[in-house]
């Protein structure tokens, strides 16, 4: 009878270790939609109801669509661990505010289901899924991803905040706030010189104190994602304090686009070459890319090395697209590209064991 | 002050339960288990016979070949029998002796003269004599320990006073009472191995004992040269490769020995036995220990007799207030969880921890998502998400590339996974199917 009443009472037995940190995959998820969250409440404020309801769409599209794989596949539905929200959310956030919500269902589903489910779910998709969904959106339907912009006053794209204070002709002036801030670092040279002026007034613009805080608080025309850098700064801090991401790739990718920036400037005899690294991290989708996607935990090398040299890889890849490539923007390329070297970096960055010597590693 | 190795991990420490709690001796058990092994290497030979009366500290296993060590009675009284029993290494033939008689070994002649005009060897007799093992949990005879072969130069002895598993509070207050014995025990190791030169290692989230044993030091004044260092509090400090790296910055090469970076190193516990065994000739027969974890009445430090069965421990601790999810011999980092409260308490088993629902956490473990963060927390440099990876798909090709064999099992890479995935434990798998015979079968 006691012997009995023992093996009811049977303990759990498994291996070491007997304790666990906490923290679980659902945290992980939730805390970063809980970082977005502000950006993307601000963008709502910015940008209006469309904006609302393509983020809308967007989410609901990648749950649903992350719903239907899985019980097609016959696996478990995993909705709730938060990594299709993640992914609705951030391809919403790389769109136009005003671009069509059947965009953003498609790009949402072309994510969950060909980029993550298809190679075996979360944890084993080789590239970022929005940064692939956006792709395949930009190169189906480049006209809505390049000019679904939502408009300040009058075609002003740019910022409410800026004021013609260069001395520009306001026909010029008014064509060069139709663009984003790097739409206009890429076409601006080309339209101040077929008004028969200088780059000069250009730069100037891009750097001036009204430029460079409508940049930083968010004032400014692009994607929803690329609004307020202080927001999205700030839910950063929260993920790196939570300890879900480390400053490593952020710090790689900031810095190597920075000293690209710096070095490019100076070199090309820029006026204000100090100031244009600046711009280039705070305009575009560079902060929410190198602090919230290049960070992706599958995509990203495991090591610390390895995540510097990532970070930089991204950054001279985003740099080079903004300079020279086919669109104004980088960021998203950048990190496709880079995604698919992480298997190398890894293998390249593999640590050394402890105790092993440099000379000793076969 | 603060030297540290790479990364690890800290947990919560868990310790308030117990620590400050002075030792109490537990009451003698009426029956006792005691295993013929409970050390690294080959059992004891038993020595007698089911029936036989013996004497409190007693030979009753005699230690069989280069690495083995003496097993000693717990308690007078008569072999009840000599059968199977299961233990935290598996099901080892023990003696199990009912109490009767005296108990005489405090009774028992001291050795004469003092341990000073032993030599080495001398001492080393003792040690081995006496069963001592180490006490930290890895259960080494310590006698093989203190006779480094020949060619290998050792200098430095290092105390291992770090106790970093949380829970465990044992070998702080083991510190903090017998401070001046863990001098002299030092001493008396150092003699042992013929050098003058030795480092205790202490966290430095155990204040008192630091500065107790710091007070111990100026009192005594030995002749040799003695230093007490405090150490960053993080798991795994105690373990000896990081521990020496962190103390005297030498890194024991990959496959190594501690010896192979001219160093020994001794848990404070065992420190404390090779004392007595030494000084006083008393064999090891009894341990201090912590019993811990929300679910025991009284958790507390306790002084054991070897061969005390858990259910004894836990009704002389005042029974459970819960049902506890889970026991655990040893710290919950790196201990061993048991299924049975049957099992008797061994000279490796530092702690006993029960632990509720609440503590033990368990949850099914989920696919990898390369976080990174059991590379980051890896001491030893290795990369668990990779192997957990290859043991998953069977590949143990891709495992051996990854250095299974460095592994310290330590735990840090399934602390901190956020898919739980058990990657110490897929690891532990990686190396027994990555020895070398199974390879060449595969």
């Amino acid at each position: 009878m006691k012997e009995k009443e023992q093996r009811e009472q049977m303990t759990l037995v498994s291996s070491a270790p007997h304790i666990r940190s906490g923290e679980s995959v659902h945290k992980v998820m939730w805390s970063v939609v809980l970082a977005l969250a502000p950006a993307a409440a601000f963008s709502v404020y910015l940008f209006g109801m469309p904006a609302l309801v393509l983020i809308g769409v967007s989410v609901g599209s990648a749950v649903v669509a992350e719903a239907l794989i899985r019980l097609f596949l016959r696996k478990p539905v995993t909705v709730l661990d938060g990594s299709a929200v993640i992914t609705g959310l951030l391809l919403a956030m790389n769109l136009p505010p005003r671009a069509p919500c059947w965009m953003a269902a498609i790009g949402s589903a072309f994510a969950v289901i060909v980029v993550k489910q298809l190679f075996g779910g979360l944890g084993f998709n080789i590239f970022n899924p929005a940064l692939a969904a956006r792709a395949l959106l930009m190169a189906s339907w480049p006209v809505y991803m390049t000019t679904a912009w939502h408009r300040f006053s009058g075609d002003n794209v740019l910022s409410p905040a800026l004021l013609n204070n260069g001395g520009l002709p306001p026909a010029v002036y008014d064509t060069l706030t139709r663009a984003t801030p790097l739409g206009l670092l890429r076409d601006g040279p080309r339209i101040l010189a077929d008004a028969g002026l200088g780059s000069a007034p250009l730069y100037k613009m891009a750097v001036s104190p009204e430029m460079l805080k409508s940049l930083f608080m968010g004032n400014v025309g692009g994607c929803i994602g690329e609004t307020s850098a202080l927001l999205l700064l700030a839910g950063a801090l929260f993920l790196l304090f939570r300890k879900i991401i480390t400053w490593h790739i952020p710090a790689a990718y900031a810095g190597t686009v920075a000293a690209a920036a710096a070095v490019y400037y100076y070199a090309t005899g820029c006026p204000c070459w100090q100031m244009m690294p600046l711009f280039h991290l705070l305009s575009g989708g560079l902060v929410l890319g190198a602090f919230f996607m290049a960070t992706d935990m599958v995509t990203s090398p495991v090591s610390r090395k390895g995540m510097l040299l990532f970070g930089a890889g991204c950054g001279i890849v985003t740099f080079v697209i903004r300079l020279w490539g086919g669109y104004p923007e980088g960021v998203s390329y950048a990190i496709l590209i880079m995604n698919a070297f992480v298997p190398l970096i890894d293998r390249l960055t593999k640590p050394r064991v402890f105790g092993v010597k440099e000379k000793a590693r076969p | 002050m603060f030297s540290r190795f790479g990364w690890g991990v800290h947990p919560p420490e868990s310790k308030a339960g117990t620590k400050g709690l002075k030792f109490i001796n537990l009451p003698i058990p009426h029956t006792c288990y005691i295993p013929l092994q409970q050390h690294v290497g080959a059992p004891a030979r038993l020595v007698v016979n089911k029936g036989d009366l013996v004497s409190e500290g007693q030979l009753i296993g005699s230690a069989d070949g280069a690495i083995s060590a003496h097993v000693h009675s717990s308690i007078p009284g008569k072999v009840a029998d000599i059968a199977p029993v299961l233990t935290v290494y598996g099901p080892q033939t023990a003696v199990i002796i009912e109490a009767e008689g005296s108990f005489s070994a405090s009774a028992r002649q001291l050795p004469t003269g003092a341990w000073t005009d032993l030599s080495g060897a001398q001492i080393r007799d003792r040690v081995r004599d006496a069963g001592v093992v180490g006490l930290g949990g890895a259960a080494f005879p310590t006698a093989v320990k203190l006779s480094p072969p020949e060619g290998k130069k050792i200098d430095t002895l290092v105390v291992n006073g770090a106790e970093c598993e949380p829970y465990l509070t044992v070998d702080d207050m083991l510190m903090q009472t017998f401070p001046e014995a863990v001098i002299e025990g030092t001493r008396i190791a150092l003699a042992a191995l013929g050098i003058g030169s030795a480092v205790i290692g202490v966290e430095n989230n155990k204040k008192a004992a630091v500065s107790a044993l710091k007070k111990a030091l100026a009192q005594l004044n030995p002749r040799e040269s003695i230093a007490i260092k405090k150490l960053r509090t993080r798991y795994p400090q105690g373990a000896e490769k990081q521990m020496i790296a962190s103390l005297l910055g030498r890194r024991v090469p990959s496959g190594g020995l501690p010896m192979d970076v001219g160093v020994i190193v001794q848990n404070v516990g065992t420190i404390l036995a090779i004392r007595d065994a030494v000084a006083y000739g008393m064999p090891l027969f009894s341990r201090y220990m912590t019993v811990a974890g929300k679910a025991i009445a009284r958790p507390g430090n306790y002084k054991v007799r070897l061969g005390m069965r858990l259910a004894d421990i836990v009704e002389e601790c005042g029974g459970f207030v819960e049902e506890p999810a889970k026991i655990v011999m040893g710290g919950p980092m790196c201990g061993v969880s048991v299924p049975s409260l049957d099992m008797p308490v061994v000279k490796g088993t530092s702690g006993v921890l029960f632990l509720t629902r609440k503590e033990a956490t368990h949850a099914e473990y989920t696919a990898c998502i390369r976080c990174g963060a059991c590379v980051a927390a890896c001491p030893m440099n290795l990369l668990p998400c990779d192997l957990g990876n290859a043991v998953e798909k069977n590949r143990p090709d891709l495992a051996l590339k990854l250095n299974p064999r460095d592994c310290i099992m330590c735990g840090c890479c399934s602390y901190v996974c956020p898919s739980r995935r058990p990657l110490s434990h897929f690891i532990k798998l990686a190396q027994e199917r990555t020895k070398p015979d199974t390879v060449a079968k595969a």
